[in-house]
């Protein structure tokens, strides 16, 4: 069995006698990615400050490697690779020597500088200066920096918001080769199909509290509830028909007829099951 | 140790391409040596221009550069990056001080070849110009620190640093002024530098140099618990 990395126990937060986070609680075990997903505001980028140590929670305990956050050496940031909401680059600086400090700081030798700018897809503007970087470049060069020293935790917050599709797929790319490689990742994101796609598990968030928790397709089935099944035919209409024993023979009849191009469940998105669950939209 | 040096490696790069702390660093040996060679007067003291824009660039250059970095990074949320990397402050404190105070040991010596000091004249010089630059770096860093950004730093930097860089030029002319400028650090240094060459500095210089340093130091603390 993996060792949880992370786990938090009731965790709360107040902020001008304002709850922030409402006793939060899941663990992250190596080789998982797990997602925080929740609208803006909803306390995603306070859970990492509490990760990190750079916000105290006041209530509830966080465990990092299996020692309390607070209690812990600083030799634990070693573990971390961070991309957080705002990216801290130095703008003067090129790519390299953005992650030349890094690799310095991390002891990490400077032939790995090259090999994960190439890929991140940034070999050839190694020597632009960040400043000159796109959007998408940039958040790029964080991911990079946060995977230099290959650590063992990884907590990303929103890295692929307001990225273009094909720069997004990249960072998703690189974010399953983490897992793979056996570090536990956090994701923040409001993008439902990022969830979906990239996680194991995770927890939708809302004004400070978990409200739901588990694998996303889990989730979805688990508000199914209206059961259906939906066809396309050949003709191109589409049906939907109740889930139960007696649709067998209407999809027996479709087939006999070699009229059906596909057979899909309609259970729920997560974007569905959230606005079911809060009354709100996750992008709002 | 090791990253001290790394993050000071790093500021060397910036350095050229930083023009506005750049510029901090280069200005008032320039102006020093404009004065010194365009202005020849029987009136004007030997070294008049260069102890004037030495303690003017004492109390300015470190501690705006200290200011205009530290607010820099703060605001772009590279302090918070080099935390998670496990760089402590005192790490950093280090690496930015000691790039600042290398830079004002360039200028300094600048003005001691504009001076034409040597022997202990120019250590001295040297020393007294060392002992104010980490009192203004002090200073900056703590304003850097309590800034929300680059622009409020600049806010509270600048009236700092007119007091302590001008108040030796203004006590020349002004009785009262002297008066509360001799407890000024900046004040002392321009005494010793002034005296280089005719007597020697008193301890009293060093005395209210050493006590302007610690409450640079408790300052310094104070903005950085407050903003931990």
């Amino acid at each position: 069995m993996k060792q949880k990395i992370i786990r938090l126990n009731n965790v709360s937060k107040i902020y001008r006698e304002q709850p922030v986070l409402k006793d939060i609680s899941f663990s992250i075990k190596g080789g998982e990615i797990f997602g925080l997903l929740g609208p803006s505001g909803a306390g995603k980028t306070t859970v990492i400050k509490i990760i990190t140590g750079q916000e105290n929670a006041d209530g509830g305990s966080v465990e990092v490697l299996g020692t309390d956050v607070n209690r812990a050496d600083d030799s634990i940031y070693e573990q971390f690779g961070v991309v957080l909401d705002q990216p801290g680059l130095y703008e003067r600086l090129s790519c390299y020597d953005n992650l030349l400090l890094f690799a310095q700081l991390h002891r990490t030798d400077k032939s790995v500088i090259t090999s994960v700018l190439k890929r991140v897809g940034l070999a050839e503007a190694k020597n632009r200066p960040a400043a000159k970087l796109s959007k998408g470049m940039k958040q790029r060069l964080v991911l990079a920096r946060a995977l230099l020293h290959q650590p063992r935790i990884l907590l990303l917050d929103e890295p692929t918001g307001a990225l273009d599709p094909g720069t997004a797929r990249q960072i998703h790319e690189l974010i399953a080769e983490q897992r793979d490689r056996g570090a536990a990742v956090l994701l923040t994101t409001h993008n439902m199909e990022e969830a979906a796609k990239l996680c194991g598990r995770i927890a939708l968030l809302h004004e400070g509290s978990v409200i739901e928790t588990g694998r996303p397709d889990a989730i979805c089935r688990k508000y199914n509830h209206l059961n259906r099944i939906r066809l396309r035919l050949d003709d191109g209409e589409e049906q939907e028909i109740v889930n139960e024993p007696e649709a067998a023979q209407v999809i027996y009849d479709y087939l006999h007829q070699r009229k059906i191009v596909s057979i899909h469940s309609s259970e729920p998105n997560l974007e569905t099951v959230f606005m079911e669950l809060t009354g709100r939209n996750l992008e709002e | 140790m090791h990253k001290v040096l790394a993050i000071q490696k790093k500021q060397w790069k910036e350095t050229l391409k930083n023009r506005e702390v750049f510029i901090q660093f280069v200005m008032f040996p320039v102006i020093a040596l404009i004065m010194t060679q365009s202005v020849k007067s029987e009136e004007i003291p030997a070294n008049y221009f260069v102890t004037l824009f030495a303690a003017m660039y004492i109390g300015m250059a470190p501690l705006t550069s200290a200011a205009a970095i530290i607010s820099e990074e703060k605001e772009k949320n590279i302090l918070s990056i080099l935390r998670l990397s496990n760089v402590t402050a005192l790490q950093y404190l280090l690496s930015i001080g000691g790039y600042i105070i290398l830079m004002c040991l360039a200028g300094s010596l600048g003005f001691v070849l504009i001076g034409g000091y040597s022997g202990g004249d120019s250590l001295l010089f040297i020393f007294a110009m060392m002992l104010g630059t980490v009192v203004s770096t002090l200073i900056g860093a703590a304003i850097g620190l309590t800034g929300q950004s680059q622009m409020s730093a600049a806010a509270t930097a600048v009236p700092v640093m007119l007091v302590f860089s001008f108040l030796p030029m203004i006590a020349q002319f002004n009785e009262p002024v002297k008066k509360i400028a001799d407890y000024v650090y900046s004040q002392q240094i321009s005494n010793i530098l002034t005296n280089i060459g005719n007597t020697r500095p008193t301890a009293k210089s060093f005395i209210i140099i050493g006590v302007n340093l610690l409450l640079a130091a408790v300052v310094f603390v104070i903005a950085y618990r407050r903003n931990k």
